[in-house]
């Protein structure tokens, strides 16, 4: 009898795994669930919203021009005439390609040198956390400008400079994380066993590592898309006629007087989609590590 | 405490010198010959030659490094390849404006985002509660740039009620003393002035300070939620005490250290958002003089304003570090 109620603890225990606990979670939170279902909407947007809209991104026509919304135009028109619901579908394309992908790039570069940093610690650690202090010294969209101005404008090149910016955050992270597994019993032992080093980081490590970057990917995807969208509206990040949505509202600011909605759209189609990712990073943070919260 | 501070001033040092060089690279890695780039395709040999003197770029790097350094510490940020004067002196108005404006916003974000945290926290699970974490958490998720952009419309183009750009009333202004207006106008007794300053610091002041309002606001509440579980603050109820004493008193003093962490870390940012509300409300700026700057490839520009900025934002974290000690005794550093 005894034995039959461990055999269904055990079982129970099996069938609710860290993921499946972390996602029951993340379902019990109603704005995390509202943040996931902006992302797919945006995310759904830029993947199909292109091969429905109604125009291209540079069908002008200055017959039309600066036309408040309407039945025909529903965001109205800037002032080539281009319709401004059109530009921002094709638009969430840009920003979240950027945002995706600058976060990506930070997160395995500092993921990388924050593992290796806290896994072989001494000067090698030194080095790499001091890189990572002089990076988090400057406030970050400073250091993008210092970046991008080396570089030169474009939308490719700001993408870099964010991730570049973003990946002592991932570091830092990841190397605290690391600090504390590597202390692990499984560690020591696979160690002890002759396990080779870049074995033991990259197939017991990092994946004992990874929820806190998962929570602060999405988060930063968040920031990286407002950061992205800055370096544009400084004429620093994507160029015309490019619709992305921070050069959309640059290019519209000389109308602000006479055509407001050309400003209002792209504005709120950053912050629906920012608003988006925080919520459902708030979310996951409480599903997957309720410790980060503080 | 001052074994504490001299150490904290050392840990600064490497830093300080690794922003150095960052900001040293930003001529010297430009693709190409930078002294081209500066100046353009259409620049003849001699002026390009003329500028890669000027700008040491013959030597090898360590030792251009070594004389950028010298310059640094000489109180030389180098000179405007624009204007031709020494940015030293040209950046003290700018730098004036952003502090002012940036003291400005974080006053309000503190003022505000503390108190509707607390009276979130109060009446928790209350609409005004709801409703506060909700504007805080589409505050955090606002773009600075759009938000500025939309107050404009608003309340300066719409209602009228606030100017749309600038710093003061150009037809009437006062003369600079500090450069920082507020502290001029009242030196001068232009009291009308003084308003006229406040009102042309709204605008720019609320976009800068609602990222910072809405996570102090998030930040005081859960704070004090938690310090209002404590055992003290049951006590300090169960005398009798009105609940303004106990929040104000009691409470807020033992919730100060995640929020003031908070402040402090929110001024440093405040820093780099002021260069997108000063282009937005021509705000006279260290934030638009980098951003002018950038406009005319004025390298040496660029790289003194991020220095200067990055410098001011690496203060300000070592003050937070130094006030943790004072607010909380139990607080000890090794």
């Amino acid at each position: 009898m005894v034995s039959n109620s461990m055999e269904m603890t055990a079982k129970e225990v099996k069938a609710v795994g860290p993921w499946k606990e972390a996602w029951r979670s993340f379902k019990k939170s109603k704005a995390a669930l509202v943040g996931a279902a902006i992302v797919l909407f945006f995310v759904f947007l830029a993947v199909f919203g292109p091969l429905f809209v109604p125009q291209g991104i540079n069908d002008q026509n200055l017959s039309v021009r600066l036309l408040p919304p309407s039945s025909e135009y529903w965001f109205g028109t800037d002032d080539f005439g281009r319709d401004i619901f059109s530009r921002i579908v094709h638009g969430a394309r840009i920003s979240l390609a950027v945002g995706f992908l600058s976060v990506i790039l930070s997160a395995v570069v500092g993921s990388f040198l924050g593992m290796i940093a806290g896994y072989y610690g001494r000067w090698i650690d030194t080095i790499i956390s001091r890189i990572f202090d002089i990076m988090l010294a400057f406030p970050s969209i400073l250091l993008a400008i210092a970046i991008v101005s080396i570089l030169g404008p474009s939308l490719q090149n700001a993408l870099i400079a964010i991730a570049i910016i973003n990946i002592p955050n991932f570091g830092r992270l990841i190397r605290s994380k690391v600090l504390s597994v590597k202390e692990e019993e499984y560690i020591v032992a696979a160690r002890a066993i002759g396990m080779k080093d870049a074995r033991i980081l990259f197939r017991h490590v990092l994946p004992n590592s990874l929820s806190p970057v998962i929570v602060q990917g999405t988060l930063a995807i968040a920031t990286a898309i407002i950061e992205a969208a800055a370096l544009s509206f400084l004429g620093l990040g994507a160029t015309a006629p490019q619709p992305e949505w921070g050069k959309m509202l640059s290019d519209a600011r000389i109308h602000i007087m006479t055509a407001p909605w050309t400003i209002l759209f792209p504005g709120i189609a950053i912050m629906l989609t920012v608003l988006g990712f925080n919520l459902m990073g708030d979310g996951l943070r409480d599903a997957l590590d309720p410790k980060m919260k503080n | 405490m001052l074994h504490y501070i001299g150490k904290r001033v050392l840990h600064l040092i490497p830093v300080l010198l690794g922003m150095t060089f960052i900001v040293f690279l930003i001529i010297r890695a430009i693709p190409g010959d930078p002294a081209q780039v500066i100046l353009g395709q259409q620049a003849t040999a001699e002026a390009t030659a003329a500028l890669r003197t000027k700008l040491g770029l013959d030597n090898p790097w360590y030792i251009q490094y070594f004389d950028y350094l010298k310059g640094l510490l000489t109180g030389d940020l180098g000179e405007s390849l624009r204007t031709r004067q020494p940015i030293t002196t040209e950046v003290w108005p700018y730098l004036a404006a952003t502090i002012e404006l940036a003291f400005f916003a974080m006053l309000l974000a503190v003022i505000i985002g503390m108190n509707a945290g607390i009276i979130s926290a109060w009446f928790q699970n209350s609409w005004f509660d709801y409703i506060a974490m909700v504007v805080a958490l589409i505050g955090v998720s606002m773009p600075v740039f759009w938000l500025g952009l939309m107050e404009q419309w608003a309340f300066s183009i719409n209602l009228g009620w606030f100017p749309t750009s600038g710093r003061e009333e150009v037809r009437d202004p006062v003369a600079a003393i500090t450069h920082f207006y507020l502290i001029d106008t009242l030196i001068h007794g232009r009291f009308d002035q003084f308003l006229v300053t406040i009102k042309h610091l709204i605008l720019p002041g609320a976009a800068l300070a609602t990222i910072p309002m809405a996570i102090i606001a998030r930040m005081t509440r859960s704070s004090m939620l938690e310090v209002m579980r404590s055992d003290f603050i049951r006590t300090a109820r169960a005398k009798g005490q009105k609940m303004i004493v106990v929040i104000y008193k009691h409470a807020l003093k033992n919730a100060l250290i995640p929020i003031l962490t908070i402040i402090g870390l929110q001024t440093g940012l405040l820093l780099g958002g002021a260069i997108l509300t000063e282009t937005i409300f021509s705000w006279p700026g260290i934030g638009r003089y980098i951003y002018e700057a950038i406009g005319y490839r004025d390298y040496t520009v660029i790289q003194s304003g991020i220095l200067i900025v990055a410098f001011l934002f690496v203060m300000i974290n070592l003050i937070v570090d130094i006030l943790y000690t004072v607010i909380d005794k139990r607080i000890k550093y090794n």
